[in-house]
């Protein structure tokens, strides 16, 4: 399991916009770079990125060689009801990781 | 040679006399990545670091006694008769307490684990190598650091030094004190020890750097330390 | 102030090896656009870019796009598009938001191969789309070294 650090507010008031933000270890090995031999390593990326709560996709993003190792994102939403935070990365090679994180609405 | 080195440095102003991060010397941008940690790619290491020490390490050990451990490292080591830095104890540690195979240097293991013991101490100022066991490496070290080397023969000193704030091509050349490491560089793309930055510098004078974990780098380290006593550890650091 | 040549002596002599054959192009970059948009018009304005103009390296670059939207259900942001000139493909990131994103915001770090020209298109929900571009100077270009 990659190692990621997320950042959802535990609590929040109905209406509010509140700020995610995520990172994850993983080396987006872009396709293009020769290893010492010379010979172009195969290409290892993060592909899509989802994130659901109070029963819908809220943000979604296909990624590309050109977002950085250990991918960073942030977005916002409107904090809705009590509940779960969804966050599931999926990738080359089989990559898929979901993790979730609670937050509560007053 | 020094010709050469006074055409590669493009001419800027002189830098300041006081000692200065390399923190300081980055763009705001790459600041802000290291300010925020959830931004700064360092602190995965670090969580991987506490998850291993919560597993391997608490039966002997709390996080609160590991605060301000690595601002006093490197230190004297009773059971080799030899100064030691922050992984070497935590290798030695691994090897002596636990019986276990020690991770490698480099290893993403051993750079969590020092990354997180570091971090405990962020914000403490660097202590200066007083123990009188140390002294030897300490003179050592200074020595090292005005040693010219490699193709380019360049010291230590006649970069950051002579030059430091001056640009090097694209990099500004910083005062090169060890506040960060381990450290996320955003040229490696991950985390690595001051001893990886060290090789750098050497194979950049086109000269072979020494072998992980030699005595050389500890002693450079004590000398770098002592060179920056009292300046904030930074712990998971960013640089470019 | 860049001299590639100098920086050999500190950088590793791989860092000049990029692939340059399979760079993207202006062209590349215009016919990725295109199948964003699906070949409407694309107006500047409503989007802002916000990325450093000069990058001390290219391997993790900071990146945020605003769109200017009220963020309801009749007039929303559906997706952010960023593209670009310069690196081996024109494709960075594209997120897909809606109304209960409650403000059209992205941030991420990318890499950037080359100094060269960053464009965000915002698909709105009235089928118009808007644009910015950013130019972005890169002092040390994103790395193949691991
Ligand atoms: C079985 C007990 C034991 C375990 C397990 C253990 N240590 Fe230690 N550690 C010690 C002892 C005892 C010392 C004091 C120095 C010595 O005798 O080696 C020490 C010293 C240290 C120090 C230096 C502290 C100082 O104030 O100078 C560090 C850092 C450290 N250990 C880290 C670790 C880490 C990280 C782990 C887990 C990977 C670990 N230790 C696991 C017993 C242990
Ligand atoms: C040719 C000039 C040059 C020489 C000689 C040189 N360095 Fe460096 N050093 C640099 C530059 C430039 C950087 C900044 C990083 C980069 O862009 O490569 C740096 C970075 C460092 C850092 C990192 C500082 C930080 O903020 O993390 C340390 C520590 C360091 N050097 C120590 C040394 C030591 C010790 C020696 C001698 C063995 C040495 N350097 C020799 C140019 C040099």
């Amino acid at each position: 399991m990659a190692r990621v650090l997320i950042n959802v507010p535990r609590s929040a008031k109905r209406g509010d916009i509140i700020t995610i933000r995520t990172l994850i270890q993983h080396t987006m090995e872009t396709g293009y770079r020769p290893n010492a031999q010379g010979e172009v390593v195969p290409r290892d990326i993060i592909r899509r990125f989802t994130c659901s709560y109070d029963g819908a996709v809220i943000f979604s993003a296909e990624l590309s060689p050109a977002i950085a190792a250990n991918p960073f994102l942030s977005f916002t939403t409107v904090a809705t009801r009590s509940g779960t935070v969804t966050m599931t990365w999926e990738g080359d090679n089989g990559f898929a990781q979901t993790e979730t994180r609670p937050i509560e609405v007053t | 040679m020094r010709r050469t080195l006074a055409l590669l440095l493009l001419a800027l102003p002189a830098s300041a006399q006081d000692r200065r991060s390399g923190f300081e010397d980055m763009a705001r941008e790459t600041q802000a990545m290291q300010r925020d940690d959830m931004q700064n790619p360092g602190m995965l290491w670090v969580a991987e670091g506490e998850e291993r020490f919560n597993r391997d390490c608490t039966s002997c050990h709390t996080e609160a006694s590991m605060r301000g451990v690595a601002a006093r490292y490197p230190a004297w080591d009773e059971a080799t008769g030899a100064p030691i830095d922050l992984a070497g104890r935590i290798s030695a540690c691994v090897e002596r307490h636990q019986r276990a195979t020690p991770p490698a240097r480099e290893s993403q293991a051993l750079l969590a684990l020092t990354a997180y013991v570091a971090h405990q101490s962020r914000g403490l100022p660097i202590s200066r190598p007083t123990d009188p066991r140390l002294a030897p490496a300490l003179a050592q070290g200074r020595a090292l650091y005005g040693e010219r080397r490699g193709q380019l023969d360049l010291s230590c000193v006649q970069c950051h030094d002579d030059n430091a704030g001056r640009r090097l091509a694209g990099s500004v050349i910083p005062q090169a004190h060890p506040t960060g490491y381990p450290l996320y560089r955003l040229e490696w793309q991950g985390l690595g020890s001051l001893q990886r930055r060290l090789r750098g510098c050497m194979t950049g004078v086109r000269s072979e750097p020494f072998a992980y974990g030699a005595a050389e780098y500890v002693a450079l380290e004590i000398f770098l330390n002592d060179r920056a006593a009292g300046m904030a550890i930074e712990t998971p650091a960013v640089r470019p | 102030m860049i001299v590639p040549t100098r920086r050999l002596l500190l950088a590793a002599p791989a860092l000049l090896l990029l692939p340059r054959q399979a760079d993207a192009t202006p062209e590349a970059m215009a016919e990725a656009v295109r199948g964003f948009t699906g070949g409407a018009p694309v107006t500047p304005g409503r989007v802002a870019l916000d990325i450093s103009p000069l990058v001390e390296n290219g391997n993790t670059v900071p990146l945020s796009v605003i769109v200017e939207s009220p963020m309801t259900e009749e007039d929303h942001v559906r997706a952010i598009a960023v593209f670009n000139e310069r690196n081996p493909q024109p494709h960075v990131i594209t997120a897909q938001l809606g109304p209960r994103a409650g403000r059209a915001l992205l941030s991420t770090h990318i890499r950037l191969a080359t100094s060269q020209t960053l464009l965000a298109v915002a698909a709105l929900s009235d089928g118009s789309f808007w644009s910015d571009r950013a130019q972005v100077v890169v002092t040390l270009a994103a790395c193949i070294e691991g």
